[in-house]
């Protein structure tokens, strides 16, 4: 096994790295992934992934041009993923009428703030890096900043699981029940956020969201119950992340599309199974 | 006095008007509801049915007038009430099962983490009441129209409301739920008042010792007084036209209580 001996090489330890950092990441992708697609919101989920371009920009800007060596591009993308869950969250609570537009508009401007302060950072800065994934950035701090998110998201998604469900399924029901629906929801939204940039260096922005529904969208076509469905989106989220880097170091692809690819595949096949074998039946 | 003077009332409405973007949907409402009454709400779609509903239940607040309910603003009481939404308008695919559903009802009780055992006893009690048990592992997805509304009430009843408020319930169920459903909530209006949202006035008689008919003006009457006549202007012509309930005079007070 190829895969497995270079992950021991010492010589490369990105690799070790990425593949830490996708199993540690799976756990928040299985858990808010089938939150989100439990409650239908991919499209404010996408919003919020692009919106991170715009952070990823000012994290470099600041740190290369004005010399603010704390606020990097991570920084900067934490702190855009959660103003963009706060601005489109309450923009989905409170636009009476055509919701999508406006977090189209939203999802345009993150990107092409980003792209202008990548424009103006002193240096040559390759935004497909940030676009698509490389793995060669992560660093053994990105792998600490994973687990610390990670343990962030996970606990949070698990101590309020019933509230979650509750906003999820029911949003008036559950405010019938004194449940502040509208904080819940972007609570929920921020730890999408969260997780979104947890895998931003291994996958990308532009697929990142892939990888956060369609584990959950595979488990869906299993699961009895939302919590069987995190298990198993968990589960798929991991084989997807191992298999794709595996294949792609094999074959000397990049890592971020052999992911994809692959989870999309199992996704397409599922579906497809299902739906063939219940119309059997 | 009779008894029904002594009786509390479950929901008191005074002067109250509602408009939606300027577009008047309630006017000049005045309701007096008793406790354990069973009173039905009918009137033609856009009448302003759902909304007295979403009053009611501090969903949506009036722009003059007052409501109590159990004696408290509609925010403060929401907890004491039962509601069954139409179960129609759920996501069909959405993964959950039968027993997570009923615990909602609950979900006020908790802040963090797990339901404590009450609340699991509680939801398996609504559930068994309402014949449900051997369902609660299923998901909610997988059982028939009428079974995911008994699931829903079984949901409100888990809440340990005193007051049962149901939208549109017999909306796409057979005939055989609803008499069972009829059946039912006749057993639960002995303990409860039952409030039900219907545009289909033929249950009205058959259950209800109440009517109230909504068309921007809100009247009551007992169903004893219900006639083809009140029918038929029901949903059409002038509402105060067969206004002929004392419950509700437009001086706004109770001269007696219904049989």
């Amino acid at each position: 096994m190829e895969f497995l001996e270079a992950l021991a090489d010492p010589a490369i330890p990105f690799l070790r790295y990425a593949f830490g950092a996708g199993i540690l990441a799976s756990l928040s992708f299985g858990i808010i992934g089938t939150y989100v697609v439990a409650r239908r919101i991919t499209y404010i989920a996408g919003a919020i992934a692009h919106c991170v371009l715009g952070g990823i920009g000012a994290g470099l800007y600041c740190q290369h041009k004005l010399g603010i060596t704390w606020f990097g591009p991570l920084s900067g993308a934490i702190v855009a993923a959660l103003l963009a869950a706060i601005i489109i969250g309450l923009v989905s609570l409170h636009a009476n009428q055509r919701e999508d537009t406006a977090i189209g508009a939203l999802w345009a401007i993150g990107m092409a703030i980003g792209l202008l302060f990548i424009a103006k950072t002193p240096g040559y800065v390759e935004p497909m890096s940030y676009l698509f994934g490389n793995i060669l950035l992560i660093s053994k701090y990105d792998l600490w900043m994973v687990l610390v998110l990670d343990a962030l998201v996970v606990g949070t998604a698990t101590l309020f699981y019933h509230k979650f469900l509750a906003v999820c399924f029911d949003e008036e029901y559950a405010r019938l029940r004194g449940v502040r629906t509208d904080l819940y929801y972007l609570l929920l939204l921020c730890l999408t956020a969260l997780t979104v940039v947890l895998l931003v260096r291994v996958v990308g922005i532009v697929m990142v969201i892939a990888l956060l529904t369609l584990p959950a969208a595979v488990a869906s076509n299993f699961a009895k119950g939302l919590w069987q469905m995190m298990v198993l989106a968990t589960l798929f989220c991991i084989g997807f992340i191992g298999s794709g880097l595996a294949i792609s170091y094999n074959f000397d692809l990049p890592s971020g599309p052999t992911i994809i690819v692959i989870a999309g595949l199992v996704y397409l096949g599922t579906t497809g199974l299902r739906q063939f074998s219940s119309r059997k039946s | 006095m009779s008894a029904a003077s002594t009786q509390e009332t479950a929901v008191r409405i005074r002067d109250l008007d509602f408009a939606y973007n300027g577009t008047p949907i309630l006017e000049n409402v005045t309701l007096d509801i008793m406790a354990r009454d069973s009173l039905c709400i009918v009137g033609p779609n856009g009448g302003g049915k759902t909304t007295l509903l979403k009053l009611i239940l501090g969903l949506l607040k009036p722009n003059r007038g007052e409501i109590e309910v159990l004696g408290l603003p509609p925010e403060k009481s929401r907890l004491r009430i039962g509601y069954v939404p139409q179960y129609a308008r759920y996501d069909p695919q959405f993964p959950v099962t039968v027993l997570d559903v009923v615990l909602m009802g609950r979900l006020d009780r908790i802040f963090c983490g797990a339901y404590a055992k009450a609340d699991h006893e509680a939801a398996q009690a609504a559930l068994t009441e309402m014949g449900l048990a051997d369902l609660a592992g299923r998901l909610f997805a997988e059982i028939s129209g009428g079974q995911r509304q008994r699931v829903l009430i079984a949901r409100a009843l888990a809440a340990e409301g005193e007051l049962l408020i149901l939208d549109e319930p017999t909306a796409n169920i057979d005939a055989a739920s609803e008499e069972q459903l009829f059946k039912l909530l006749t057993k639960l209006n002995e303990r409860l008042t039952v409030m039900l949202v219907t545009h289909d006035v033929g249950f009205a008689s058959k259950f209800f010792k109440s009517i109230v008919c909504v068309n921007r003006q809100v009247v009551l009457h007992p169903t004893s007084e219900l006639t083809g006549e009140l029918i038929r202007n029901m949903y059409g012509g002038d509402i105060r036209m067969i206004r002929h309930d004392h419950r509700c005079s437009p001086e706004g007070h109770c001269t007696h209580g219904i049989s």
